[in-house]
């Protein structure tokens, strides 16, 4: 019973993107989305089912299906395991999963391909729970790998646009490269342990002989990993480029579910991370410093999409800030809040883009807020929560992260702080200049404004609700419940509750008072200043070194890119030639030694009594000489 | 009379037998007419046949001689059928030139 | 010198002269007149070792029959005219080399091998007249010499089947 519920629950996404690839476009878009939809949903209802058990007894469900590989002493079971972890992932993924997918009724129905657009998205449930549930860290990969392909498939989707080919075509070259370390990771853990499953490699990693540098170099790799999945440096330059795939992709995949795998990864091997400290302290750093920058790039973007992006992108970076200082549950506490709110603001800035018909620039917007009412509304929530403000959910998360960074090391939470400063004021400016003020757009766009009909409105507002009480699963008070819940995957060393004292209380106060100085100073410039970005030609100084997000892209491009396009050039013009030339001359030179060889058989008879009479000779005389 | 080859020697024959052999040779090399060819051929047999009888006689057994007798019959076979077979090719292509026989090409 | 040794150099000289001159003359008419003669010194080269059924054999056989059916042929083709071309010259050269190295592999291959062979020792034994060898061949080698006649027979089919004209070739 139990083994068949968790199959409806891996496969229905899966079933319901086969029937939307092969009869979905005859069912009808209503008919197609309303099944994937239901796919999700049902996933989602028993998601709830499991983990409504499993909170009661703690006992983590293990579900093995079949023996999938048995090499010599390597022995790997197709297994799924449901414990606390993974049931708070799939939670979130089919939760926000369903809500976006009802939402993308209504925002795709125009388009042609709806059911191809389902497929994808169910496709890649399909996947993602297949990355949550599996028992091995190879069952993850294939996850991984499987969201990675809807990532391009749903990034390219709007196909005949050549720049959105290309930003899926970057995103998957980019998580390639990511993916590349965590195949590396998995062989090195796997020849080390002759095992990939997660408990047996907990308890061969905690039973403490193991050779310490190859486990740093296997976290390395996975870390490596996590980056190009998560969007941090040095490889986040896709998640930008990922917003030309369809709003509410952005919202599922590159805001809420798929750039968290990494977070995922490292927290399910957490026993791992705990024994290499070297790597902690890298994914600490690396982590604070995406932070920062992607903040600072955010500042000054004015595609509403991509402000959306680069806070991910910083997002991101905090919660790797946290896994760095091993303070995992706060990382899955800010993974869970964040999914809230950041696709609550990208369900919003789709409603906003809807209206808008596919205006993205928030010059052209203002003044939306008496026109979408409840798009205003949740949005709002949702900024609020983000910038940090209690009591909404993002306070709390973020919070947690700033008090164990100032525990940890006071240069990365100035850091941390500087970035959800920035934060706070980028989203304000993104509000004033998106509601407030007197719209800018064009006539035409201005008469067909509307508020979004309730297909769209509805998920806004479960996510609204969800960011603003979200923080209720782990209050500060010292009775959280999401700590005592995962408890359990964590070694002892994390249970350890901060002591509320002043400094605890200090602290807090210094962070809210950061989000209302940058909101004050977005408040400043946007509202009271009725500032408007400038037009891109009138962007100078350092600003357009910002605004050009550092030029990364561009180095990247001079950097690698072009050498290696210059060495494949090489290779095709020099190199390609050569060999070619090579092997058809060895061609040409076995055809001439034959022709060479078919002349001395001409047919003559007189040339065969020659060789005849030679090759008895040689034969003569071999003979004799050998027998001397 | 009965030890010839007390006066002789059996160096001797060799040699005449070796020289004979290979004249023989030189002729199939040399000659293009088939029929020469043939004749050179029948030299390089007797040349053998030769060897064979002195042998036979060094050794004073009569089994080498027994071969030569064989070794006739089979020749008289071999000729017969060679020179029907050349009659045959010369009604055909109107020559016995074996540079002219050429199909023997695969 | 001894008279045999005499008669044998001489009966050398005319068996190498004339296998030279089989395969040197032009015309082929003169090649088997030749062939004959030398056929015929080998014959006397028999007679010499006593050996007198095979002196007899030589001479019917090939002097007699042989050098008949090379004339006949000869004459049925018509080419007594000397019009061979001869073959460049470039294999005449290569023929004479191969004929001085083969002599030369073959002489000493020969000497080389005489400690072998043992010195010769007559014991004056009847070993080759006539009637010994007949024993011989009828006893130990009877059922070779029926299959050399069965041979012969299918020689003489084959060569009748070979150079019948056939009537639908034409």
């Amino acid at each position: 019973m139990e083994k068949n519920l968790v199959l409806v629950l891996l496969l229905a996404p899966f079933v319901g993107f086969l029937v939307n690839v092969f009869f979905g476009k005859k069912a009808g878009k209503g008919m197609a989305g309303a099944l994937g939809t239901v796919a999700v949903a049902l996933s989602f209802v028993l998601s709830v089912y499991f983990f409504l058990q499993v909170n009661q007894t703690a006992k983590p469900i293990a579900v093995k299906l079949f023996d999938w590989i048995s090499v010599s002493n390597f022995k790997l079971d197709f297994g799924i395991l449901l414990d606390q972890l993974s049931l708070l992932w799939l939670l979130f993924v089919t939760g926000i999963g369903s809500l976006i997918h009802l939402y993308s009724i209504s925002y795709m129905h125009d388009d042609e391909n709806m059911h191809k657009f389902f497929s994808y998205l169910n496709l890649f449930v399909f996947f993602m729970i297949t990355l949550v549930v599996g028992s091995n860290i190879l069952i993850m990969f294939i996850g991984w790998e499987g969201v990675g392909l809807c990532s391009y498939l749903l990034i390219g989707f709007w196909y005949k646009n050549q720049d959105y080919n290309d930003a899926a075509k970057k995103a998957f070259i980019m998580n390639r490269i990511g993916d590349l370390g965590f195949l590396i990771g998995i062989f090195i853990l796997g020849s080390m342990f002759s095992t990939l499953d997660y408990g047996q490699l907990k308890a061969a990693i905690t039973a403490g002989n193991a050779d310490t540098a190859k486990l740093t170099v296997a976290a390395l790799c996975l870390f490596i990993g996590a980056t190009g999945k998560s969007a941090q440096l040095p490889l986040y330059t896709w998640l930008p480029d990922a917003m030309a795939g369809p709003t509410p992709v952005s919202a599922l995949i590159h805001a809420a579910t798929m750039v968290t795998a990494g977070i995922f990864m490292i927290t399910r091997l957490n026993f791992l991370f705990d024994l290499t400290p070297f790597v902690q302290n890298i994914i600490a750093i690396v982590g604070a410093v995406t932070a920062l920058v992607a903040a600072s790039i955010g500042l000054l973007q004015n595609d509403i999409k991509k402000v959306l992006a680069y806070s991910t992108v910083s997002q991101l970076g905090l919660m790797f800030l946290a896994l760095g200082l091993g303070a995992y549950n706060v990382a899955v506490f800010h993974v869970i809040t964040h999914a809230f709110f950041k696709a609550c603001l990208f369900l919003g800035s789709g409603s906003v883009i809807h209206a808008m018909h596919h205006e993205q620039d928030m010059r052209r917007m203002g003044g939306l807020r008496k026109i979408m009412p409840i798009t205003f509304m949740t949005m709002l929530i949702a900024t609020l929560a983000i910038s940090g403000i209690p009591p909404f959910s993002g306070f709390f998360s973020k919070d947690e992260i700033l008090m164990t960074a100032f525990h940890a090391n006071i240069p990365l939470w100035v850091i941390a702080s500087l970035a959800s400063i920035m934060t706070a004021f980028y989203m304000f400016r993104l509000m004033y200049l998106t509601f407030y003020k007197d719209f800018r757009g064009t006539e035409e766009q201005k008469h067909h404004l509307h508020e979004s009909p309730g297909l769209i409105t509805f998920p806004l507002i479960v996510l609204a609700i969800l960011s603003l009480v979200g923080g209720l699963i782990s209050l500060p008070f010292g009775n959280s419940w999401l700590n005592q819940y995962l408890a359990p995957l964590f070694s002892e060393a994390h249970h350890a509750e901060h002591h509320l004292g002043t400094t605890e209380y200090t602290l807090m106060a210094i962070a809210v008072a950061g989000g209302l100085i940058g909101i004050g100073l977005a408040y400043n410039k946007y509202l009271k200043g009725g500032y408007v970005p400038k037009e891109d030609q009138d962007i100078d100084g350092f600003a357009k070194t910002v605004y050009n997000k550092y030029y990364v892209d561009e180095a990247y491009m001079a950097l690698i890119v072009k050498p290696i396009n210059g060495l494949s050039n090489f290779f095709r013009e020099t190199l390609e030639p050569a060999l070619s030339r090579l092997v058809y001359g060895l061609g040409s030179l076995a055809n001439g030694l034959g022709s060479l060889g078919s002349r001395v058989q001409n047919g003559s008879i007189g040339l065969y009594l020659f060789a005849f009479v030679i090759g008895f000779s040689a034969i003569f005389i071999y003979l004799f000489l050998a027998n001397k | 009379m009965e030890n010839i080859l007390n006066h002789i020697g059996i160096e001797n024959y060799i040699f005449l037998s070796v020289i004979l052999f290979c004249i023989g040779v030189f002729g199939v090399l040399y000659r293009r007419n088939a029929i020469i060819v043939f004749m050179s051929i029948e030299i390089m047999l007797n040349a053998v046949n030769l060897l064979f009888v002195a042998f036979s006689t060094y050794h004073q057994d009569a089994e080498g001689q027994v071969f030569v007798f064989f070794s006739m019959a089979v020749a008289a076979a071999e000729v017969a059928v060679g020179l029907a077979i050349l009659v045959a090719i010369f009604r055909n292509i109107g020559s016995i030139d074996i540079a002219n026989l050429k199909n023997l090409k695969g | 010198m001894s008279t045999v040794l005499l008669i044998f150099y001489i009966l050398s000289a005319v068996t190498l002269a004339t296998a030279f001159l089989t395969i040197y003359t032009k015309n082929p008419i003169h090649s088997a007149i030749y062939l004959v003669i030398c056929m015929v010194s080998i014959m006397g080269h028999y007679l010499l070792f006593n050996a007198q059924f095979l002196a007899l054999v030589q001479l019917i056989v090939y002097a007699g029959a042989i050098m008949v059916l090379f004339l006949f042929t000869l004459m049925l083709m018509n080419l007594n005219k000397e019009d061979e071309v001869h073959k460049p010259r470039m294999t005449r050269y290569a023929a004479i080399i191969v004929f001085i190295v083969l002599s030369a592999v073959l002489v000493y291959v020969f000497t080389d091998t005489k400690p072998i062979m043992g010195e010769y020792d007559y014991t004056g034994e009847d070993f080759q007249s006539i009637k010994t060898l007949g024993k011989v061949l009828l006893n130990e080698y009877m059922v070779p010499f029926e299959f050399a006649s069965i041979l012969l027979l299918a020689a003489m089919l084959g060569v009748v089947l070979v150079s019948k004209k056939e009537k639908d070739a034409n």
